[in-house]
């Protein structure tokens, strides 16, 4: 049963042959890419489907048993992250190579599989060590990725990123070195396994490793207070990256739920409540700086980064609560926030490459003025949380599991005047770039509007195809949702996740 | 010894960050390498100190060894961080070539915008 | 499902559907388009009607299909007497608006983008009055601002069009999340988000604690979708839409999802004080208010626009009464309020549409210009006055009657007094209507020259006329559905006789006082006029624009106060964070008690302490001056390698060093582009604040440190120790874990060091080619360069060495596996050695011996470390299982082999490929920024006493 393997080596594989091998033939490149992606699409799919079973599958990479060796975990969710960062590659990809953006530079397409090999890694694997190296892989593709190309502001941008993340990834080490001090382990289940007989009142550095990660991770989620770094990056990333990037902050929500549920969550006394007591407060004030930056926005890209925010925002809110119900409401938000801000960077790379810039300010209409209005008015609608999109029902499944007392009065009113900001923030930029631009007549320098050709339908598919699964995520969200039930069932079965793990091949 | 190596880790670690709040990219590459030095230790020392237990198996029975595994995880870590401060590297003299300076902050642009009416 | 239940799907369905049909059948020209979008929309009215009998027999028709059971959402219907009247309404309107739209956009307007936002609109608003599910509801009560956002913003280029778009959906949109709110919290109570199930639980409800807030916030999504005070002023500006929307959205329809909203929850919600006292006094406020603005608005649509507010105020007012008779009146009035308000609209249409203006006092007299026009406009304002014989009268009555007997906090007048008010003004702007625009002298100085429209416009107004004046002769016409509607919001078996004349009551007296006064108030309307424009107002569009305007500007401050792009800032945040939220964290909770006791400190280790103390601290103050601070950099490398090797840590040592070594050339190369110094420019506060921002993380980790240093753990690598040599066949474990227990992590680490290769190479060339190109060529770097760059001795050395090194290389790459060193110490060493040649003799020397290209050692490096792994299948093992045998061939001692070895190759190639292709990148960029090369391996080459011949690149 290899299969588990097969997204991480895949694009391993690929990636230095695509880099060695065809870095002198663009079209070889490309065709190689986007084979390697659809494979992982399909791989994803086959696993999915074999995680729908409901068992763990475990793989022992080098055929040692856990917690000693390394093993890869495929349940629903590793299956699910998985699935969905293959089709939302596959749809970037299609873009960057419409748009000819992957041939600004060199390596585009080694780094993007590098980058797929890592985000994979990182939600198949079952050792909080390993779980650090592949955030490393996929992180330093993404350095590569984000200076794709070039340029002032995106090198400077590009640098910021780099010592942000660089400063993360000391505070994980630190926090992994304190976890091994403190419990003499690395595997998560393991973890899960010994933590629960810590005694509550000498639990003090193994709170300290849990609260350490919680601030990696948020990093990553650009989670209050440090989400300072998204706005920059984002607007600064060529498009279809910052589309890809739409997934790496799920990474940090994902290493939230997995490890805060799995090893620190409900059944540890030492660690118990210690996460959602500040990830809570933390995710209502994201979601607030989300709004603000939409409403205040100048820019087009930066107010894009800002909505995403905000979503990440709410996704965690739902995380914070660490109960099933919320789980599944997370689980569906993030799929559905995942394409929706890929969405609209890409449909904000067709308007503002058409355009002299991306400020905020009516500029004579470019050509297919409607068709673009129209993808980006879908695209806000799925961000805002407005039906028909999957966005309102992801809502209305967060508001519902949040109907605690306690945590109802500061969720609600966060994320629905938030939402309502948003609206007003997502209309005003629309109105302006779409509809005032209408009435700027063409300045007679360039007589003809629209240097740029319209759009190819290969430009414009990537983005129809977002829109469609967002469409599609709002029709079938019950069967959605009841693999989704089934997966926070399963997240929050610790006792079976350690069975499977550490009994993993003890029968051969 | 336990004093020393905790200490050093503390000072290591009390320099890396002033210096990583500099405002120019090579002390802010300073204090990164800095940082990686005293994470190093930390990692090091999070199997606890011994003196001559390398964990080299000794082929003349029984022996005592030192905790083999944060080791490999340093090692791991050392090369990792090594990648990392070569892009790092590169990346700010890109910057700093694009941009003419190795300031590290960026300013915020003031891009001309009207009112969406 | 019911039987008829598939039909229901089918009404549903169908405006979405047919809203694909415009966009291509406007290719087919305009009749054509039109035509087909008044299919959809008839078929789906001919449904109902097959419906009708048994709605109308009392029988209720459901269909439901699951939809998000988790959520509790469904995708159920069922129609209702009051679904039905108004599916009837918005489907039957919005056929007339169909063809009246047909004539009315006029050849420039995109007719399939609006026909294709009607029929969605259309869909929407379906989809709110049959659903039985409030969820549900909630989704096409969206769905609704949003495509009345579309058309009012229709004409795009008008900025009142976009600012009545935005204004209206800021509304709108707000109180429907408001509402959302009220709805999940009314679901939660009944448990349940069916409608039908809801409308079971009123008493619960309304004894539960959460009623009010829940009827609060459903109230405000209400009041702001129907216009109530004080959400009433969005109406009025959504009137820059083209008037068939006017008509249609925003006095038919539309406007009246609130009032429909209202007289759903009717039997859950009202019969309460709070619910008398918000929605009758809201109600009764708005009607009088709106009416009293109507009165002195020139704008034909404003005028109608503000009526509209005031007439459903009315509405609003009647269902917050709470009893039976007045919901009659309401939904009565809801009917009649349609006809009239609708033709008006119309009307006030196509005297624009003819005489190009719609302002009043540029009016005047077109009775005898246009006289079918006139004729219908006064059919409709007569009825909105409340004229005998017109269906306005008669809801109006019922109102008035209903008023006349109820208190108010105690008070039997303030309502009666105020409703008669109301129905005065009314009557002043209706009579204002008919005598402005048509009565009067013809005029000579209309904007362009009226006549009456062609059929087609005026046909779908003078079919309203019709019902208006059938209804008002005939009322019991009506009586069928207003029973069944009325019925349908009571839950009670009413059968109201709707009549003319109910003899001398006070109803009667109030609305003779009200005709009267209303008579007698048009009389006095220019002093009055003039009084009003004289007398301040709050313009409510100000207040709003300010308000957002205020809300945009604040969230911008916010935000670019906050997010500054100062990542100095943003990293001060990110370590303080850690360290309080770490220390919180610890302070939670504590330690057990120590139990281990301290190591001896021998002198050299204290010196070496010493020394790495005083590094440390003179790099953070003369970090300014970078050469130094690379060296002394170095310095403490080398004192923790030393540390290392005394703590049992021989292969960090001999990692530490080379890393060290490589790292420290590859920055010294980095900063020859650099300036050497770094300008003191932070202030003293910043460096004090930085200070102790350091020193509060330094004491956290030490204290961290120290914390788990004197404490024991028993940790899982004793497994390592004890199957390093079976299992891993090595007796070197740290090394056996690296390609073996772990090789997984070795594995990413190889690949991290194969992607910042290629990103150094990607880069290179970003550069190259790009601005910073012209910076390098001008900057002038041979400044800092010594006249003998290869000094003979260096060369000689370095060639001495290079075999040397490679043995070295290899003899640490083959012991690795059973004693420190391995594949990636082994590749360090090697680059070393190249280095060293590049530094001895210079890039293009060293350039021309170079035997591999860097990109292929870092990819054969990759995969062959990927195919090791990968090979472990063969044997139907897992990924990175490796197998090891031992090989004897003399004069050799025997030695292992372990397929282990091979994949340390392929780090041994991967780190080799990679710093070397960094190298290339750094050199390459150094020759382009016009550093002379040179090819022999000295500047100086005694062999010839030439003067050395340097070639530019």
């Amino acid at each position: 049963m290899h299969w588990i393997i097969i997204p991480v080596i895949l694009p391993a594989m690929l990636a230095p042959i695509i880099g060695f091998v065809m870095r002198w033939d663009m079209p070889l490149a490309r065709t190689a890419s986007v084979a390697g992606t659809v494979a992982l699409v399909a791989v994803a799919l086959g696993l999915t489907a074999l995680a729908a079973g409901g068992e763990t599958h475990v793989y022992r990479l080098g055929d040692w048993p856990a917690p000693f060796g390394i093993v890869l975990v495929l349940d629903r969710l590793s299956a699910l992250m998985v699935l969905l960062t293959a089709v939302l590659a596959l749809i970037v990809l299609i873009h960057a190579i419409a748009t000819g953006w992957d041939a600004r530079g060199r390596h585009f397409h080694a780094l993007f599989q590098f980058q797929l090999m890592g985000i994979c890694g990182a939600f198949l694997t079952g050792d909080v060590f390993n779980l650090f190296v592949f955030f490393e892989v996929l992180l330093i593709a993404s350095y590569g990725l984000m200076i794709h190309s070039g340029g002032r502001d995106r090198m400077r941008a590009g640098l910021q990123y780099v010592v942000m993340n660089l400063a993360g990834s000391t505070l994980f080490l630190f926090a992994l070195g304190t976890l091994y001090a403190s419990t003499g382990t690395l595997n998560i289940a393991d973890l899960a396994a010994k933590l629960p007989d810590m005694p509550a009142e000498e639990a003090a550095l193994v709170r300290v490793a849990a609260m350490l990660l919680m601030i990696v991770f948020a990093v990553k989620a650009a989670l209050f207070p440090v989400q300072f770094w998204l706005p920059e990056t984002y607007a600064n990333a060529p498009a279809p990256v910052a589309a890809l990037f739409a997934i790496m902050t799920k990474v940090g929500a994902y290493a939230i739920i997995r490890i805060h549920t799995v090893a620190f969550g409900p059944g540890v006394p030492g660690t118990e409540g210690l996460a959602g007591s500040w990830l809570f407060p933390a995710a209502i004030v994201t979601i607030a700086v989300g709004a603000f930056g939409v409403l205040g926005a100048r820019r087009l890209m930066p107010l894009i980064a800002f909505s995403a925010i905000g979503s990440m925002g709410t996704l965690l809110v739902a995380v914070a609560a660490f109960s099933p119900d919320a789980t599944t409401a997370a689980l569906y938000y993030m799929v559905h926030s995942t394409f929706a801000a890929a969405c609209l960077f890409l449909v904000a790379d067709l308007v503002v490459s058409r355009r002299s810039d991306d400020t905020l300010a009516a500029a004579p209409a470019t050509a297919q003025n409607g068709l673009f209005a129209a993808l980006f008015f879908a695209a806000a609608i799925a961000m805002a949380g407005m039906p028909p999109l999957s966005g309102f029902l992801g809502k209305l499944l967060v508001l519902d599991a949040l109907r605690a007392p306690e945590t109802l009065a500061w969720a609600w009113s966060a994320v629905l005047i938030g939402s309502l900001l948003t609206i007003v923030g997502f209309a005003r930029a629309g109105s302006t770039l779409f509809w005032k631009s209408t009435a700027i007549p063409v300045p007679a320098s360039q007589p003809d509007a629209a240097p740029f050709p319209n759009a190819r339908a290969t430009e414009i598919a990537p983005v129809m195809a977002g829109l469609a699964t967002l469409f599609a995520l709002a029709v079938f969200a019950g069967p959605l949702a009841a693999y989704l039930e089934a997966t926070s069932a399963q997240i929050f079965d610790r006792a079976g996740y350690v069975a499977a793990v550490l009994e993993a091949g003890e029968e051969d | 010894m336990e004093i020393i190596v905790s200490s050093t880790v503390g000072i290591l670690t009390a320099g890396g960050v002033y210096l990583l709040l500099r405002l120019r990219t090579f002390p802010v590459i300073l204090g990164i390498t800095l940082m990686s030095y005293a994470v190093n230790v930390f990692l090091f020392a999070s199997g606890r100190l011994a003196i001559d237990q390398s964990p080299i198996l000794s082929t003349y029975g029984e022996a005592s060894y030192s905790d083999p595994l944060p080791q490999a995880l340093v090692l791991t870590a050392i090369v990792i961080s090594f990648g990392m401060t070569a892009v790092l590297v590169m990346i700010g003299l890109g910057a700093f070539l694009e941009a003419g300076n190795d300031r590290i902050d960026i300013s915020p642009d003031d891009a001309g915008e009207d009112a969406p009416n | 499902m019911s039987d008829g239940g598939h039909f229901l799907f089918l009404i549903a369905l169908l405006p979405f559907i047919g809203a694909l049909v415009p966009g291509v059948m406007i290719r087919a020209g305009r009749t054509s388009c039109a035509t087909f979008t008044a299919v959809p929309t008839a078929l789906a009215l001919v449904m109902l009607m097959i419906l009708a009998p048994d709605v109308l027999r009392g029988e209720v028709i459901t269909a439901e299909v699951e939809w998000l059971p988790q959520l509790g959402l469904s995708a159920s219907f069922f129609l209702d007497g009051l679904g039905l009247l108004f599916a009837a309404m918005i489907l039957g309107v919005g056929l007339l608006i169909t063809l009246y739209a047909r004539f009315y956009l006029s050849g420039e307007d995109p007719m399939g983008q609006f026909y294709t936002y009607l029929l969605l609109f259309q869909g929407a608003m379906l989809g709110i009055v049959i659903s039985d599910n409030i969820l549900l509801l909630l989704i096409f009560w969206e769905l609704t601002s949003l495509s009345s956002f579309l058309l009012i913003g229709y004409w795009k280029h008008l900025p009142e069009g976009r600012q009545g778009a935005r204004m209206a959906l800021a509304v709108t949109g707000a109180g429907g999340l408001a509402m959302i709110g009220g709805m999940l919290i009314l679901g939660s109570i009944a448990g349940s988000y069916n409608l039908t199930d809801i409308l079971q639980a009123g008493d619960e409800i309304r004894a539960s604690e959460w009623y009010l807030p829940a009827l609060i916030l459903i109230l405000i999504g209400a009041f702001a979708k129907s216009a109530q005070f004080p959400f009433h002023f969005w109406l009025p500006h959504a009137m820059a839409a083209p008037t068939p929307v006017s008509a249609y959205l925003h006095s038919a329809t539309m406007v009246k999802a609130g009032v429909f909203l209202m007289a759903r929850m009717w039997p859950v919600l009202s019969g309460t004080d709070a619910w008398f006292y918000i929605v009758a006094t809201t109600g009764l406020v708005t009607m009088v208010l709106g009416a009293l603005i109507a009165l002195f608005k020139d704008d034909l649509k404003a005028l109608l626009a503000f009526s509209t507010v005031s007439h459903l105020g009315l509405m609003t007012m009647l269902l917050g009464f709470g009893t039976e008779a007045a919901a009659v009146a309401a939904v009565f009035h809801i009917i009649n309020h349609l006809t009239f308000k609708a033709s008006l609209f119309m009307t006030a249409g196509i005297v624009d549409h003819e005489a190009h203006t719609r302002d009043i006092k540029r009016l005047g007299g077109l009775r005898h210009l246009m006289p079918v026009t006139f004729v219908i406009g006064t059919i409709g304002a007569l009825s909105m006055a409340g004229i005998p014989l017109f269906n306005g009268f008669l809801s109006k009555e019922l109102m008035l009657e209903e008023a006349s007997h109820t208190g108010w906090a105690g008070s039997p007048y303030a309502v009666p007094v105020l409703a008669t008010l109301g129905a005065l003004l009314s009557v002043a702007y209706s009579f204002r209507f008919v005598g402005h625009v048509f009565l009067g002298p013809v005029r000579d100085d209309y904007p362009h020259k009226p006549h009456d429209p062609p059929f087609g416009m005026w046909a779908a107004p003078a079919l309203l006329a019709l019902l208006v004046v059938l209804i008002g002769v005939m009322p019991f016409l009506a009586e069928g559905i207003v029973t069944a509607a009325a019925n349908a919001v009571t839950g009670g078996d009413l059968h109201p006789h709707l009549k003319i004349w109910h003899g001398v009551t006070p109803a009667l007296w109030m609305s003779i006082i009200a005709v009267a006064g209303g008579a007698v108030l048009l009389m006095a309307h220019r002093p009055l006029d003039r009084a009003w424009i004289a007398t301040p107002r709050p313009e409510a569009k100000v207040v709003f624009d300010s308000l957002v305007a205020g809300a945009a500007g604040l969230s911008r401050r916010v935000t670019e106060a906050t997010h500054t792009g100062a990542i100095s800032r943003y990293l001060a945040i990110f370590v303080v964070a850690s360290v309080a939220l770490g220390a919180v964290a610890f302070s939670g909770s504590g330690l057990g008690a120590p139990t281990r006791d301290l190591l001896p400190v021998p002198p050299v280790i204290a010196v070496g302490w010493l020394m790495l103390v005083v590094a440390t601290v003179s790099v953070v103050v003369m970090h300014h001056h970078r050469f130094r601070a690379l060296v002394l950099i170095g310095i403490i490398g080398l004192s923790i390698s030393a540390g290392f090797v005394y703590l049992s840590a021989p292969d960090l040592a001999l990692t530490q060093i080379s890393v060290e070594t490589v790292t420290i050339m590859l920055l010294l190369l980095a900063l020859h582009f650099l300036p050497k110094v770094t300008p003191r420019e932070s202030p003293v506060a910043l460096k004090l604040r930085d200070g102790l921002i350091g020193l509060a993380a330094g004491a956290g980790v030490g204290g961290l440190a120290y914390a788990f240093l004197v404490r024991d753990v028993d940790t899982i690598s004793d497994y390592h120790i004890a199957n390093s040599y079976e299992g891993g066949g090595g007796t070197n474990v740290v090394n056996v874990i690296l390609v073996d227990f772990r090789g997984y992590d070795t594995y990413g680490e190889i690949i991290v060091l194969g992607i910042a290769g290629f990103i150094i190479y990607a880069l290179m060339y970003a550069l190259l080619e790009g601005p910073a190109a012209r910076r390098l060529i001008n900057a002038d770097y041979a400044r800092d360069r010594s006249r003998d760059r290869h000094p003979l001795m260096m060369v000689v050395v370095t060639r001495v060495l290079m075999p040397i090194a490679f043995v070295v290389g290899i003899y640490i790459f083959l012991r690795g596996h059973n004693q420190p060193g391995g594949g990636f110490v082994a590749g360090l060493v090697i680059a070393i050695a190249l280095l060293m040649q590049y530094m001895a003799s210079g890039f293009a020397w060293t350039q021309a011996r170079k035997r591999i290209e860097y990109h292929t050692m870092i990819g054969v490096g990759v995969v062959v470390a990927g195919l090791t792994g990968v090979g472990a299948w063969l044997a139907g093992q897992p990924f990175l299982t490796s197998a090891y045998t031992y090989v004897h061939l003399p004069p050799i001692e025997e030695f292992e082999l372990a397929t282990a070895m091979l994949f340390d190759l392929g780090v041994f190639l991967t780190v080799l490929g990679a710093v070397m292709l960094m190298l290339y990148s750094l050199s390459r960029i150094a020759r382009f920024a016009g550093e002379t090369v040179n090819v022999t391996p000295m500047d100086y080459d005694p062999a010839e006493q030439a003067a050395p011949e340097e070639d530019g690149s």
